[in-house]
C-alpha cells in the first residue's frame, strides 16, 4: 500500500493504482473524456491531467501510477486551467449543435463543458467536410469526433476486427476505416460496440425512427412489432425507470399507444428457432457432420458477418436456421397473413433489437420470400425505440401493464434467455434432451453452459445426455470468439455446437442498447434480469410452448418440414460478405518482423 | 547618428537563432512513418518566411504553392490542383531570383515528382497513402528492433542482467553491439528535441560490461527434432541459430573459419571489440537451447557439398558474409608488399599479425575498414602510416569519430589524392604509391561531390606496405553452381530471407544485402529464425522474462548535456590491442539513462508501437 495525498486528503492504496483510482477512492473524481478501464489507457484527452508536486508537467492521471508519498492537485489553478483550455480546444472542432445531436443529454463532452461553465469559446471554429454513407447501418458524423480512439481500441481489443483506425495526418488527424477503405467495403461485423464507447455522438445507428413512424400514420399498412427478449432488460434505463418497472407489459402497452395495430414478442420465435435449431443440430451431430468441426449457432447476424468475413470456410458450419428477427418476420408475412386474411404486402413488420447488424440483415436479398415481400421491414434498435416514446412523450412509468397479441406474443423462459450469452444453447440442449430422451430435464440441467461477459475466452461443457456425449462451447465478444476458432482449427480443442455472440455479454450487451453514462457491468445487471424472467415463466421449455405447438400443427407440419426449411432456413452463401483484408491481423502473417 | 556602428544582434533576433537550432535538432529526429504532403507543406510555410519580398514568383508564389498543398490536405483539390502545383512550382523555380525562391520551389517539385501517388490518394480518397505510423523511434531504427526503452528504463534501476536479458529477446550479441554498434538507434531519438540524442550504445556498453556471463532465463524448451543447417558462423547465422535453438529445433553450424564470430572476429580489430567480450556472447548462444553443434574449419563446397546439406536437414540458412576483396585495378597492384584489409585483419584475428615494424603503410580507401587497417598498422609498430583517399575527409564513409581517432593516433590522412599506380623495386617489392592530386567537383547523382583530375603532378608516397582497403565481395560460387540465385555474387533472397525456387533454403546477412552493419546481419537473422520456424510449422514465441518492467517517470530530465563514452589517450592507446574506451561511471550511466524520454509511454507509444514483449 502507498499514501498519497490529493486536494490535502489522505488516502491508502494498493502500489501500481493510477492517480484516477487513487482520487476515486478519496470520492475525489478527475473527469475524462477517453479513458476506457483495459481498454484504452492512453491519456489522449488530456482532461484529466493534474498537477503533481514536484513534477515540472502536468500528469495524466488515467495512466500513471501513484507513488508513495506524492501529492495531487487536481483543482489548482494549473490544473483548472489545463482542464478547461484542453476542453474548449475539443469544442472548437467539435459540432455544437447538441439540441440536434442523438446524444443530447448523454454526451460526455457536453456534460464536462456545462460543469467548467464554459459559454464560449476563444478559438476559431474548425469543422471539416468528412462524407458517409446514409444507407449503411454505422453512422459516422467527423464534426463530433472528438479522436479519443476509443472505437479503435474496442473494435481492436475487444472484437480483434480493426475496423477503425487514425487516418490523415499531423493536425488533420482523424479516426476513419482502416486501410484507406470505406465502411462498406470494410469487414465490420456492425457489433455497434464502437457507438455504444463513443463518449460523444460520433458513431450512432442509422436513425429509422421516421420511416417508422411514417408506417404507423399509413392508413394501408398493418404494423407488427416484435420485441427482441434483451430489449426488455434494458429499455426503461434511458428513460429513468429502474429494471423492475420497465416490463414487457408497460413497454407493450407504450407501443400499442404509439399505433402499433399488433405487438407481438420475438421470445415466440427464438422458441421457434430452438424447435429448428436443436433438430438441425441432432440430425447434423448424428450424421457425422460435426466430427471435424462444430456447429455454430447463426442467430446473431454480427458473428454470421464476422465468421463469413474472416473465416470463409467455415461457413457451411453455421446453422442454416434463420435468426429468430427473420423466422417472426416469415411466420408473420405467411401463417398470420393467412389467419388475418390479408395479402402479406399489407402487413409491415418492425422488430425491435438490442442490435445494430439486424439492420443489415434484413435487408439481406436472402431474407424474403419468392416473392420479394421482405421477411422483417424495419429494424429500430432499443435506442430507437426510446427515442421514439420520448417523441410520443409517453410517461413510461405511469402506463399500465398489458399483454402480448396472440398467436405470435407467446415466450417460454429458454426463448427469454436467447438474449444473453449461453441462453440460445441452455433453450437448444433442453429441447434437444427432450426430442432425445422423450422427457423433460430439470430446466436448470444445463446451467453449467452459462457464458459471462467477463469471461477472456469461452466456457465449455460436455454434457451426456442418455450416454451421448455432446461437447459445448459458448462465447461472446468477437476477440474471443477469433481466439476459439483457432484453437478449433488447430485442432487443440473439439466441440459439437458452439454458440457465439459477437456482443460482450451477449445481446443484453449489444451494440443498440441504451448507452451508460460511465460503462459499468450493464451486460451482467441485464443478463440476471433474462435469467430471473426465465424462472419465473411457467414455460421453461421452447417445445411447450402452446402458440409454436399451434404452428406446428396448422402450419408448418414438423420441424425441418418442407415448408419449414422454406420458411425458416437460410442459405449464408446467398449474399456477398467483405474480406476481411490480406495479411491483416493474422497471426500467420510476418509483417511484423 | 555616428558614422559606423558595430553590429549586435539584438533579443527577438538572438531569440530565432536558438529557434533555429531547436529546430534543426527537431528536423534530425523527425520521426519515421510521417505523411510526405504534409511535411512538405511545413517546409513551404518556412521557406516561405524566409523571403524577402521583393520578387514575385517568390512572395505570391510560395504562398499559392501553400495554400494548393493545404487545399491538397483538406478536401478542397482535384487531380488539376496537382498540376498546377507542378506548373506553379517549375516557374518559380525558374524564375526566382534567389535561393531562397528556387530552392525552395526546388522542393516542392521534388516531392509532386517524388510522391505524386501521395498527392493523389488526398485528392482522390483523402487519405495518405503512406500508411501513417508513429512507432518508438529508436525501435524502429534499430534493424534488430530491440526494446531499447524497456532496457534503459532498466538500466537506470541498476537491474543490468535484465536489460541484458531484454536486450537477448532481440539481439544475442549485446557485449559485442555495446563496442561496435553503429547505433542507428540514436538517429532519431526524440531526446534530440530537448538537447541531444541519448547514448543508447554507450548505457548498453555499461549495462553489457557489468553483467557478463548472464544467461538467458531458463525456459521450457521441447525438442522437435527438426534439423537446421546453418552456413556461416557469424553474428547472422549465430543469432538465427540462438533463435531457432530456443525454439527446440536442432541446429548445426558449418564455419569455414577456425573459431565462429565471422567479421567480429576476423573483421573488426581487436582494440574495437576485445576477444573476451566476443567470446561471453558466442558462449551464451551456444549454450542455450538445445544447444548448438558447431562444425569450424569446413568450407560448403569443398569440404562439404550443399546437396548434402539439402538432403540432411530440414531447413538451411546461408549467412556466409561478404569475406573476398576487391581489386583496385592499377598497375602494381601484384608486388610484394600489397594486400588487401580483409586479408589483413584476417591474419589479425586468426593470430598471425604481419610485421610492419619500422615500415611505411599506404592505406587506400575512405570507409570503416580503412580506419581499422589504418588503426591497426599504427599498433603494429609501423613508422608512418598514410590513409590516402580520393574524395575529401567529410565525404569518407568512416564514422567521423573513427577518422579522428586514427589522426589522434599518428595517422596522415591524405585526402583529393586518387591511386594511379603502385611503384615496385627490382625484387618486386613496394616502394611507392603514386596519386594524382584531385579537385572536388560538381555533385553527382548519387549526391555526394565527384573527384576530378585537379591538373596538378602525380604525387609519390613512399611506402613499403600498401593496404587495399575499397570493399569486400561475396564467395557465393560454390551455392550458385548448386543453384541457389544470385546476383553479381550476392544471393537473392527476399525480405523474409527466403530464397525463391530453392525449397527450404534462407538467406541473409552481407551475403544477401552486401557489407553492411552487423545488427543488420543480426536482424537478418532472427527473421529468418522467425520464418523458418513457421517454414517447419511452428509458432514459438521468443520472449525476454523479464517481469515488473518500471515505470516511467511523470516529467522529463530538464535540457542535459549528452554523456558520451571517452577514449583512452590516444599517446596511450596506439601502443596496444587492449580496448580503447572507457567505462562509464555508474553516476555517468544513472545520469544518462534518465534522459530517456520513453516513447514507449508517453505519446503514441501507449496507444500502438509501444513496447513489444515478444515476437
Amino acid at each position: 500500500m502507498v499514501t498519497v495525498t490529493i486536494n490535502g486528503v489522505s488516502v491508502q492504496v494498493p502500489e501500481g493504482t493510477t492517480i484516477m483510482d487513487a482520487a476515486n477512492a478519496a470520492d475525489i473524481p478527475i473527469p475524462s473524456l477517453c479513458y476506457l478501464k483495459g481498454i484504452n489507457e492512453i491519456g489522449a484527452c488530456r482532461v484529466c491531467c493534474v498537477e503533481v508536486e514536484g513534477e515540472n508537467r502536468m500528469v495524466s492521471a488515467c495512466n500513471n501510477p501513484v507513488k508513495d508519498g506524492m501529492v495531487v492537485y487536481t483543482n489548482s489553478p494549473r490544473a483548472r486551467q489545463t482542464r478547461r483550455v484542453n476542453v474548449e480546444l475539443l469544442l472548437s472542432q467539435h459540432d455544437c449543435e447538441c439540441a440536434t445531436c442523438v446524444r443530447s443529454g448523454n454526451c460526455r463532452l457536453q456534460s464536462i463543458a456545462s460543469d467548467l461553465g464554459i459559454l464560449t469559446i476563444p478559438y476559431h471554429k474548425d469543422l471539416t467536410k468528412g462524407l458517409w454513407t446514409t444507407t449503411f447501418p454505422l453512422y459516422r458524423d467527423p464534426n463530433k469526433c472528438i479522436k479519443c480512439i476509443r472505437c479503435v481500441q474496442v473494435c481492436e481489443k475487444v472484437q480483434s476486427l480493426g475496423v477503425w483506425a487514425l487516418a490523415g495526418s499531423g493536425g488533420r488527424t482523424t479516426v476513419d476505416v482502416s486501410l484507406n477503405r470505406v465502411i462498406k467495403n470494410a469487414d465490420c461485423a456492425l457489433c455497434g460496440q464502437c457507438i455504444t464507447h463513443c463518449p460523444v455522438g460520433a458513431l450512432r445507428e442509422r436513425d429509422d425512427t421516421r420511416q417508422a413512424f411514417r408506417a404507423l400514420a399509413d392508413k394501408d399498412k398493418i404494423t407488427v412489432v416484435q420485441v427482441a427478449p434483451a430489449v426488455r432488460a434494458a429499455w426503461g434505463e434511458s428513460l429513468g425507470l429502474k429494471q423492475g418497472e420497465a416490463t414487457m407489459g408497460r413497454l407493450t402497452t407504450a407501443l400499442r399507444r404509439m399505433g402499433f395495430d399488433y405487438v407481438f414478442d420475438t421470445t415466440f420465435s427464438a422458441d421457434l428457432t430452438i424447435m429448428e435449431e436443436a433438430n438441425e443440430f441432432l440430425v447434423r451431430f448424428r450424421s457425422g457432420d460435426c466430427e471435424r468441426y462444430p456447429m455454430f449457432t447463426s442467430c446473431c447476424p454480427g458473428w454470421v458477418r464476422f465468421l463469413k468475413s474472416q473465416y470463409p470456410q467455415l461457413v457451411p458450419q453455421l446453422s442454416t436456421s434463420k435468426s429468430p428477427q427473420q423466422m417472426f418476420g416469415a411466420v408473420t408475412k405467411s401463417w398470420f397473413a393467412q389467419l388475418l386474411g390479408v395479402d402479406p404486402s399489407k402487413l409491415y413488420c418492425i422488430s425491435i433489437m438490442p442490435c445494430v447488424a439486424k439492420k443489415a440483415e434484413c435487408d439481406l436479398p436472402t431474407m424474403e420470400n419468392e416473392f420479394g415481400i421482405k421477411d422483417v421491414d424495419l429494424v429500430l434498435t432499443t435506442r430507437e425505440l426510446d427515442r421514439m416514446i420520448r417523441a410520443e412523450h409517453i410517461s413510461a412509468i405511469d402506463l399500465p401493464e398489458e399483454a402480448c397479441d396472440s398467436p405470435l406474443g407467446t415466450g417460454t423462459g429458454a426463448g427469454v434467455i436467447f438474449g444473453v450469452t449461453g441462453g440460445v444453447m441452455e433453450a437448444a440442449l433442453r429441447t434437444a434432451y427432450y426430442t432425445i430422451t422423450g422427457k423433460n430435464p430439470s430446466p436448470d440441467a444445463f446451467h453449467p453452459i452459462r457464458g459471462s461477459a467477463s469471461i477472456d475466452g469461452w466456457t465449455e461443457h460436455e454434457f451426456d445426455i442418455n450416454d451421448t456425449k455432446v461437447r459445448c462451447a459458448v462465447v461472446n465478444g468477437l476477440g474471443n470468439a477469433r481466439k476459439l476458432i483457432e484453437a478449433i482449427l488447430a485442432g487443440t480443442v473439439h466441440y459439437d455446437f458452439v454458440e457465439v455472440m459477437a456482443c460482450p455479454g451477449g445481446c443484453v450487451g449489444g451494440g443498440g442498447q441504451p448507452i451508460p453514462f460511465d460503462q459499468h457491468d450493464e451486460a451482467e445487471f441485464r443478463g440476471k434480469r433474462l435469467y430471473a424472467l426465465d424462472r419465473a415463466n411457467y414455460l421453461r421449455f421452447s417445445h411447450e410452448n402452446p402458440e409454436i405447438q399451434t404452428l406446428y400443427d396448422r402450419f408448418l407440419g414438423a420441424p425441418l418440414s418442407e415448408e419449414a426449411e422454406k420458411l425458416l432456413h437460410t442459405d449464408h452463401d446467398g449474399w456477398y460478405m467483405p474480406a476481411a483484408p490480406e495479411g491483416y491481423d493474422n497471426p500467420d502473417s510476418n509483417e511484423d518482423y | 547618428m555616428s558614422r559606423l556602428s558595430i553590429d549586435t544582434p539584438n533579443r527577438a533576433q538572438t531569440v530565432v537563432e536558438g529557434l533555429y537550432l531547436d529546430l534543426e535538432r527537431r528536423i534530425a529526429s523527425s520521426p519515421p512513418g510521417l505523411c510526405p504532403v504534409d511535411m512538405a507543406l511545413g517546409f513551404l510555410k518556412l521557406s516561405h518566411a524566409q523571403t524577402c519580398g521583393k520578387c514575385a514568383p517568390c512572395r505570391i508564389g510560395l504562398g499559392q504553392l501553400a495554400k494548393l498543398i493545404d487545399d491538397v490536405l483538406s478536401e478542397r483539390a482535384t487531380l488539376e490542383t496537382i498540376d498546377l502545383i507542378e506548373e506553379t512550382a517549375q516557374v518559380i523555380a525558374d524564375s526566382a531570383d534567389c535561393a531562397i525562391g528556387f530552392e525552395a520551389a526546388q522542393m516542392v517539385l521534388k516531392g509532386v515528382r517524388g510522391f505524386r501517388d501521395d498527392y493523389e490518394e488526398h485528392v482522390l480518397n483523402n487519405r495518405c497513402k503512406a500508411g501513417l505510423s508513429q512507432p518508438v523511434p529508436c525501435v524502429a531504427m534499430c534493424p534488430a528492433h530491440v526494446d531499447i526503452p524497456g532496457y534503459i528504463s532498466l538500466v537506470h534501476e541498476k537491474r543490468y542482467a535484465d536489460a541484458i536479458r531484454l536486450i537477448r529477446k532481440d539481439n544475442p550479441f549485446p557485449t559485442a553491439c555495446a563496442f561496435v554498434c553503429e547505433h542507428p538507434c540514436e538517429a532519431r531519438c526524440r531526446r534530440n528535441m530537448i538537447d541531444a540524442p541519448v547514448n543508447i550504445c554507450g548505457i548498453k556498453h555499461y549495462a553489457a560490461t557489468h553483467a557478463l556471463n548472464t544467461q538467458p532465463r531458463p525456459r521450457e524448451i521441447v525438442p522437435t527434432g527438426k534439423r537446421i543447417a546453418i552456413v556461416g558462423g557469424g553474428p547472422g547465422g549465430l543469432t538465427c541459430g540462438f533463435y531457432l535453438s530456443l525454439m527446440g529445433h536442432s541446429v548445426t553450424v558449418f564455419e569455414q573459419r577456425p573459431e565462429l564470430g565471422g567479421m567480429l572476429r576476423y573483421g573488426i580489430p581487436r582494440y574495437r571489440l576485445p576477444a573476451d567480450m566476443l567470446d561471453n556472447d558466442i558462449n551464451i548462444i551456444l549454450g542455450a537451447g538445445t544447444g548448438i553443434e558447431v562444425h569450424t574449419g569446413v568450407s560448403v563446397g569443398t569440404d562439404i557439398q550443399f546437396s548434402d546439406l539439402v538432403d540432411q536437414y530440414d531447413a538451411i540458412y546461408l549467412s556466409i558474409g561478404a569475406h573476398i576483396d576487391k581489386k583496385i585495378g592499377i598497375e602494381g597492384e601484384n608486388s610484394d608488399g600489397v594486400m588487401s584489409a580483409v586479408k589483413m585483419l584476417r591474419d589479425m584475428g586468426e593470430g598471425n599479425p604481419p610485421d610492419f615494424a619500422g615500415k611505411r603503410v599506404c592505406v587506400i580507401g575512405g570507409g570503416n575498414v580503412s580506419m581499422d587497417v589504418t588503426r591497426t598498422a599504427i599498433r603494429l609498430g609501423a613508422k608512418s602510416v598514410t590513409c590516402v583517399y580520393r574524395r575529401r575527409v567529410e565525404d569518407m564513409t568512416a564514422l567521423s569519430e573513427e577518422i579522428e581517432e586514427a589522426s589522434a593516433e599518428g595517422a596522415e590522412i591524405l585526402p583529393l589524392q586518387a591511386p594511379v599506380r603502385i611503384e615496385a623495386d627490382e625484387n618486386g617489392h613496394v616502394t611507392a604509391l603514386v596519386t594524382r592530386p584531385q579537385r572536388i567537383g560538381l555533385v553527382g547523382k548519387d549526391g555526394r561531390p565527384r573527384p576530378v583530375n585537379a591538373g596538378e603532378p602525380d604525387k609519390i608516397i613512399p611506402a613499403d606496405v600498401v593496404i587495399v582497403a575499397i570493399g569486400q565481395g561475396i564467395d557465393s560460387q560454390a551455392f550458385e553452381e548448386a543453384g541457389i540465385p544470385t546476383l553479381r555474387g550476392t544471393i537473392t533472397a527476399r525480405n523474409d530471407s527466403i530464397v525463391q525456387d530453392a525449397p527450404k533454403v534462407f538467406a541473409g546477412g552481407d551475403a544477401v544485402t552486401g557489407p553492411s552493419t552487423v545488427i543488420r546481419a543480426i536482424a537478418a537473422g532472427k527473421v529468418a529464425a522467425a520464418n523458418i520456424d513457421n517454414f517447419l510449422g511452428y509458432n514459438h514465441i521468443i520472449d525476454a522474462a523479464v517481469k515488473e518492467m518500471p515505470t516511467p517517470k511523470l516529467s522529463p530530465t530538464p535540457a542535459c548535456g549528452r554523456i558520451d563514452l571517452r577514449r583512452r589517450p590516444a599517446e596511450e592507446r596506439k601502443c596496444d590491442f587492449e580496448s580503447i574506451l572507457e567505462d562509464m561511471s555508474e553516476a555517468d550511466v544513472l545520469q544518462e539513462s534518465s534522459r530517456c524520454l520513453r516513447c514507449d509511454h508517453y505519446g503514441f507509444g501507449n496507444f500502438k508501437g509501444g513496447r513489444c514483449s515478444q515476437w
